[in-house]
């Protein structure tokens, strides 16, 4: 393998070094999982090798699958597959096969997978699928891996399985009493047939001693004493350290540069001009999400401070392109030119709004805006590359290896087959690294070059050359019958795109509650041309769309004069699904559930601080959010305390994790609104670091109660659902408070002042 | 230029250029990762060590200035009780979710905890709000300052009874 070619040192590796415990496959042939062409698991032989893990490991130790081998002293070593970005999948996946391979968590040590798609299918991290994909594949492993482990028991006994029963790794004979270790077993159920995943028997979950109970994270441990987990840690012998330059203005290119100059400055090796491939950069959504390699200058030294130093010094002239004629302010005043104008393109059309409106006893008109929003992981875009004969080796903080290897494979002209891709522990996700664009590069200055090379963005970088959450413009009219009920809504959504496709993340769906609760209702959008490349933000479209929809909403109910809470609930209706998988039934269940917790109707506030609902259906789950608010008379809005309630199906996997999660997700949709925008400028970013762009701060954090109710859905993810409510709820809020509607974002205390 | 650095009890001679921040040679010359780059310009607070005791930002400091001063970082902080204590405590609350920031945050709070045995809520705001944590761990990183800082004080006896 090139890694040991290499002598590489990734931060996985050196971990996995100094932990108590080793294990790995001895044998020549490994039983290996994938997923079947109709979505069930297979399990195949495969020869020689299980490659994670290859390099390394106790001798004797036995692999069941891809996923689980163990050693004689009976330790359990279970992969993740997937990358871990802070969502917890590195624990949770684990605790699915362990929970059927009925193995004490105690016994096991989790292990990052590489990318492999012979061995995994759906190595990413996206879209809080996490759970749903793998919640029956990952326990059928762990099942069939037992099932493997009783046969082994049962031929040494010469027993039936009816006397067979598992407990904490270990086969108990139950007439006798007997019992043998999963460890003495393992070599020996390796060698039997694997039995059928889509008939091997799971348990009921009555019975689960894992699921369901909370495991600390498996890498917490590692972290609280700083051990090289991350991308940014990665250590390769020999290698150089890059940073790349790229045009302010999206797709701009270098005209000249200064080039001779840079390479006599100290420690530099290295200053030269990417030309790019830049052709599929802003893949419009619904295509494949290849990012491409944008021109620069690349600039190699024998030290990061030293590259990044000698940029300082870097006189590029650049040819900036049409893009430099596009700005936030010039975008807004089309926005409100398109929004007089009938709507480009109809997404849905019910009944007669426009009648309606007319016939309605009330009718409220709003307009609504949100701003592009960067990502900003703490961990920002790095990648190690070494790129030599035809062959790459990557340590990458990647959400979406595939792609990745593709955009190298395709961009530097390589088999995909030649290209190992190693996962690491990852900063910060929030759908940022679903792109690689600094996969490619990293890859590209390693070729250049010759020698590994380690590419670190620097924090203005990572502002100003991101896929941002896109910038959006609504206008809205809604129409109250003479009872208050809502009779009419129509809906101009002003985005971004071109020849009738939305730009990626910057659409809407026409199942868009309320669709389908209001009869009368006209969803319309216009586009505009965009060189800002834009991309998924955790929850995309959803943390900008549910402020727009949960707001309106709330407007309409004060209208209305009703309570906001039973406002939503009566609009919902009976227990129905929509389509689009919407099922008013659990929406009004954790609108009823947020009402009861958080004493909505029943508290007495002071002067200044308000009540704040609004709930979502995203990402497969149900949120209902109500955040107390307090406004000073200066304009400071201070949260006081956010309850949330939410509905992700009949099991939380992993209970410490899933407050854990919901409460990050809370608080990001609170940062979000409180804090970030990003500004287009001629075609550049004006913000260049996190002072202005600015996460939630500590102090702006207000404690959060997370419920979970527990519905007979099948498990689903988490990551996403929490964030969209959390918006409109503040600003329903603030409205309570105030008496002021916050129909743009970020929030403006000047708006209000008293 | 070569400096020696009293780094987490032991030396180092590092020959770097003397402008070089603390964080990037503690890092790419001393190979101690636990340190984090996050912003640069001493925003983030992912870059945190203690600079003779104090909580100082790597990424603002020059390794010319560090001189004779002890510097500890997180990957010696746990041979202090203060850092000892709170390693525990965010394993106890299960504080990480990523980990990046997390390191600056222990630092930040070992350096709090270390000279104000009982700190009010106001004490750890003021203390921690430099350090983001972008995934919003904060609740529990409270939480676990303030276990790790009633361990801290106590008693061997009052922490068994605990």
């Amino acid at each position: 393998m090139p890694q040991d070619r290499l002598s590489a040192n990734p931060p996985e590796r050196a971990a996995r070094r100094s932990s108590r415990r080793h294990a790995g496959p001895s044998r020549r042939a490994f039983l290996t999982a994938g997923t079947a062409v109709g979505g069930g698991l297979l399990l195949s032989l495969s020869l020689p090798g299980f490659r994670g893990m290859a390099a390394e490991g106790k001798a004797g130790a036995a692999a069941l699958n891809a996923f689980v081998s163990i050693a004689p002293d009976n330790s359990v070593t279970i992969v993740a597959k997937n990358p871990e970005i802070g969502q917890g999948v590195k624990t949770m996946l684990p605790m699915l096969i362990a929970e059927e391979l009925d193995v004490d968590w105690k016994q096991v040590r989790t292990e990052q997978a590489s990318f492999d798609p012979s061995l995994y299918e759906g190595q990413f991290a996206g879209g809080s699928m996490a759970t749903p994909l793998n919640w029956l594949p990952m326990r059928r492993v762990g099942a069939a891996a037992r099932q493997m482990l009783i046969s082994a028991a049962m031929l040494a006994w010469k027993v039936p399985q009816s006397e067979c029963a598992t407990q904490s790794g270990q086969v108990r004979h139950l007439p006798t009493g007997r019992t043998l270790t999963y460890g003495v077993l393992s070599a020996t159920a390796a060698k039997l047939p694997v039995p059928d995943l889509n008939r091997v028997k799971l348990k009921d979950p009555k019975d689960f001693k894992i699921i369901g109970h909370s495991i600390p994270g498996a890498d917490s441990p590692l972290v609280v004493e700083g051990r090289p987990l991350f991308g940014i840690d990665t250590v390769v012998p020999g290698m150089l350290y890059a940073v790349f330059q790229k045009c302010p203005v999206f797709g701009g290119k270098v005209a000249s540069a200064n080039l001779d100059a840079i390479g006599k400055l100290p420690g530099v090796r290295h200053a030269f001009v990417v030309e790019g491939a830049a052709g599929h950069a802003f893949a419009a959504e619904g295509e494949m999400q290849l990012t491409g390699l944008m021109p620069g200058v690349a600039i190699v030294a024998d030290s990061w401070w030293r590259a990044d130093k000698a940029r300082r010094q870097l006189a590029v002239r650049w040819d900036e392109g049409p893009t430099s004629r596009q700005s936030s302010e010039g975008f807004a005043r089309r926005a409100a030119e398109l929004a007089d104008k009938p709507a480009e393109k109809t997404l849905r059309n019910d009944g007669d709004a426009a009648a309606a409106l007319k016939g309605a006893a009330r009718v409220v008109e709003a307009a609504y805006a949100y701003p592009f929003l960067a990502h900003a992981t703490l961990e920002p875009q790095n990648c190690t590359a070494h790129v030599q004969g035809g062959k790459a080796e990557i340590w990458a903080p990647t959400q979406n290896p595939d792609a990745g290897r593709k955009l190298v494979a395709q961009t530097l002209g390589l088999d995909e087959k030649n290209i190992v891709v190693h996962l690491t522990r990852i900063g910060g996700g929030f759908g940022r690294r679903l792109m690689n664009d600094y996969m490619v590069e990293a890859a590209w200055i390693s070729k250049v070059t010759g020698a590994p090379v380690k590419l670190v963005w620097n924090r203005s970088d990572d502002i100003q050359h991101d896929f941002y959450r896109p910038a959006g413009w609504h206008f809205l009219k809604g129409g109250l019958d003479k009872n208050g009920k809502l009779v009419a809504w129509h809906q101009h959504f002003v985005s971004f795109g071109g020849n009738g496709k939305f730009a990626s993340s910057a659409g809407m769906s026409a199942n868009s509650y309320p669709a389908g609760r209001v009869a009368n209702l006209f969803y319309g959008a216009s586009m505009m041309p965009l060189g800002v490349p834009t991309g998924p933000l955790r929850a995309p479209g959803d943390n900008g769309l549910i402020f727009v929809f949960q707001s309106f909403i709330d407007e309409m109910a004060h209208a209305a004069g009703k309570d906001p809470l039973q406002f939503q609930i009566d609009l919902l209706g009976g227990r129905t699904v929509l389509p689009g998988g919407f099922d008013t039934g659990r929406a009004r269940d954790v609108l009823e559930k947020v009402r009861e917790v958080s004493g909505w109707g029943n508290r007495q506030l002071p002067a200044g601080t308000g009540l704040g609902v609004a709930f979502a259906y995203s990402h497969l789950g149900y949120f209902a959010e109500v955040v107390e608010a307090a406004v000073s008379a200066a304009g400071r809005v201070n949260v006081n305390k956010v309850w949330a309630v939410g509905d992700i199906g009949s099991q939380i996997v992993n209970p410490t994790a899933a407050v854990n999660m919901a409460q990050g997700a809370i608080l990001d949709g609170l940062g979000e609104a409180l804090n970030q925008k990003i500004t287009i400028d001629k075609g550049r970013v004006a913000q260049a670091n996190l002072d202005t762009f600015a996460p939630l701060s500590m102090t702006q954090a207000a404690p959060i109660e997370v419920h979970f109710l527990v519905s007979d859905n099948s498990p689903t993810g988490l990551g996403e659902p929490p964030l969209p409510p959390a918006v409109p709820a503040l600003c329903n809020a603030i409205f309570a408070a105030t008496g002021k509607r916050v129909r743009s974002l970020p929030v403006d205390p000047k708006t209000l002042r008293v | 230029m070569r400096y020696t650095l009293h780094v987490n009890g032991g030396e180092h001679t590092v020959d770097v250029d003397g402008d070089t921040p603390l964080l990037w040679v503690l890092r790419d010359a001393i190979d101690l990762k636990g340190t984090k780059y996050g912003c640069g310009i001493g925003r983030c607070g992912a870059c945190t060590v203690h600079v003779d005791g104090a909580a100082v930002r790597s990424c603002r400091m020059p390794v010319a200035d560090v001189g004779k001063s002890a510097v500890t970082t997180i990957e010696g902080v746990g041979n202090t009780p203060a850092g000892a204590w709170l390693q525990a405590a965010w394993l106890e609350v299960d504080v990480v979710q990523c980990g990046y920031c997390q390191a600056g945050q222990i630092m930040s709070a070992a350096a709090l905890i270390a000279r104000n045995a009982a700190p009010s809520d106001g004490d750890i705001a003021a203390a921690m709000d430099g350090n983001i944590c972008r995934c919003g761990t904060y609740l529990r990183i409270q939480e676990a300052i303030k276990r790790a800082a009633k361990n801290h004080s106590a008693t061997p006896a009052e922490r068994k009874g605990a």
